[in-house]
């Protein structure tokens, strides 16, 4: 099986490096096969940011995602331009308090979860991209927590390791409360 | 020459998730390399980056030069101080070492450049990738020489071709470049590190004579000349100049045939040695895809739907895309009814296909004007066109 996957937001959200910390705890903990590719603007930061993992039980070939079956959208923007491009079925997973989606038609499986705030409860908004990988984490099943926060050394400052966990633990709690509200049907990814 | 195992030093054994730039960093810690200079150019920033970071734990030393003309005159001067020495940058920064490329190939100095490559000319756009300088690194620089050049299309790739790039480099004593792209550069995927003892490197070969029988040059064109270390009290002479066997400059003609002969032929006698290629489904194919770095991968998508499609498509990529692999793309063009050439400009190595294939069969051009890999429907399209 083989899952697309695509985080996107503004520069300065941590997006790539939520593809960064589930590509190493994919591939490193979860003993599966992950690319990870981004794209940005010569930006800092607002610039538009995307970053995409492709996940395979072996080798990655073609390193892009074509139609994915995921989508992390924490800003207008990104959901304006990625979210016709995710298949159907797919999960949409958006910032709900930066994000208004269109009207549900039931195309997607949408979770909205308002990861700023969260972030901010914790301490910084800084954090939000720990809080959606919680999210993602619970809501999706694709990488295990585990392995999430085994990860985390090495791509989180030493002195924040324990808040990023414990904001990916805020996330975790919450995508499973959503998932209780509306349960997720996985279909095979194309 | 005299391999023998890494130094531990250098060598972060393990799996780790890394780009590209990274990889290529820990590929030359690995080989053994110590000095760094460059100028920092999107997209190949992280290299300089992580090799910094990492010198003082391994007694290497990194300098940020002024620019990329003075990066590369470091590593000529830190050859010659004993060190295995390297570089990294993009087309612009690579079109402002083109000067002292010509003296390092001159003066048969060791180094290795990486070029993560973006798109172009000029400043073009430095975070997307382009695969537009695979002709200046062959002929940038004004007079006649060889480099060797290596393509990866993985992080993995990036570590284990710079531990060969510095290898053949200390072995022929010439510039080896590592030819990758945005998309390698910054992409990450697992890279295994193997034990420093199961990486086998290419010592300097340090001459150790009679301090007054040493020659800096020999002009076989098979092999180099050992070298040695300044201040280690050796009298011997360094110049792009036309030279001796001393170094001292010779200002003949016939001098020059020596040298310039020596140069190309320490490259083409070994190009059987030194080409490394990568090779699939090629026996009994009607078309044939070479391709080199990322768009191999491309590749490898445009061809599944080829042959699910029913056409026999063989691949070939070239791992060594300098010297280029002109006897076997010329056996193989005798074997099939067309080659197909992607890559991420407007049609440099397909010049060499053609110039190889010599008419013996259809060679189609897939251009890619940069800023983003090929749609690989695009690829597929060519491959269908090119068997009709």
């Amino acid at each position: 099986m083989t899952w697309e996957v695509r985080f996107s937001g503004f520069g300065g959200q941590g997006i790539v490096r939520c593809a960064l910390i589930t590509g190493k705890a994919l591939s490193m903990y979860d003993n599966k096969f992950a690319t990870m590719t981004q794209s940005f603007g010569p930006e800092a930061r607002g610039g538009a940011c995307a970053s995409q993992l492709v996940i395979s039980e072996s080798r990655v070939l073609y390193p892009y995602v074509t139609l994915p079956g995921v989508l992390v959208a924490l800003s207008q923007d990104s959901y304006n331009t990625y979210e016709p491009k995710l298949r159907d079925g797919g999960v949409l997973i958006y910032e709900e308090d930066l994000v208004q989606p269109k009207e549900d038609t039931g195309r997607v499986q949408m979770y909205a979860a308002p990861v700023t705030r969260m972030a901010e409860e914790i301490g910084n908004r800084i954090f939000a991209n720990l809080v959606t990988l919680g999210c993602f984490a619970a809501i999706t099943k694709i990488v295990s927590a585990e392995a999430m926060k085994n990860a985390l050394p090495g791509l989180v400052p030493d002195r924040f390791l324990a808040v990023n966990e414990k904001a990916f633990d805020r996330g975790y709690e919450y995508g499973l409360e959503l998932l209780e509200t509306r349960p997720l049907s996985i279909e095979e990814a194309p | 020459m005299r391999k023998t195992a890494a130094d531990p030093k250098g060598v972060l054994s393990g799996a780790h998730f890394l780009d590209g730039d990274h990889a290529i960093a820990e590929g030359a810690l690995a080989a053994g390399c110590r000095f760094f200079a460059g100028y920092p150019i999107t997209p190949s920033t992280e290299t300089a980056e992580r090799f910094a970071e990492r010198c003082p734990g391994v007694g290497g030393l990194f300098i940020q030069m002024e620019d990329e003309i003075a990066s590369i005159a470091a590593l000529v001067g830190a050859a010659w101080g004993g060190q295995k020495v390297m570089t990294v940058t993009s087309g612009p920064g690579l079109s402002l070492m083109m000067e002292n490329l010509g003296l390092a190939v001159m003066t048969e100095t060791p180094m290795v450049i990486a070029d993560v490559q973006r798109a172009g000319p000029s400043t073009g756009l430095p975070t997307l990738p382009g695969q537009q300088d695979m002709m200046q690194v062959r002929w940038g620089s004004h007079g006649d020489y060889r480099i060797i050049a290596l393509s990866p299309d993985s992080p993995q790739e990036c570590f284990d071709l710079t531990v060969e790039a510095f290898n053949l480099s200390e072995t022929y004593r010439v510039p080896v470049f590592i030819m990758t792209d945005e998309t390698v550069g910054h992409m990450h995927e697992k890279v295994v590190i193997p034990p420093a003892e199961e990486i086998m490197v290419v010592a300097r070969n340090l001459y150790d004579g009679p301090k007054e029988d040493y020659r800096p040059y020999r002009f076989t064109g098979k092999d180099v000349a050992p070298m040695v270390r300044a201040g280690d009290g050796y009298r011997f002479h360094i110049t792009g100049l036309t030279h001796d066997e001393r170094g001292y400059p010779a200002l003949t003609p016939a001098q020059n045939v020596k040298v310039v002969t020596h140069l190309i032929e320490k490259i083409d006698s070994n190009a059987d040695k030194i080409i490394r290629l990568e090779e699939e489904e090629v026996e009994g194919a009607e078309v044939l895809v070479v391709s080199y770095g990322i768009t191999s991968r491309i590749v490898s998508r445009a061809v599944q739907l080829a042959r699910e499609a029913g056409i026999r498509t063989g691949t070939l990529r070239l791992i060594t895309v300098w010297p280029f692999a002109e006897r076997r793309i010329r056996e193989l063009a005798g074997q099939v009814r067309a080659i197909v050439v992607p890559e991420i400009n407007y049609g440099q190595m397909v010049r060499e296909v053609e110039r190889c294939a010599a008419g013996q069969c259809r060679v189609v051009s897939v251009p890619h004007c940069g800023g983003a890999v090929h749609d690989p429907d695009v690829i597929l399209g060519a491959i269908q066109e090119a068997c009709q």
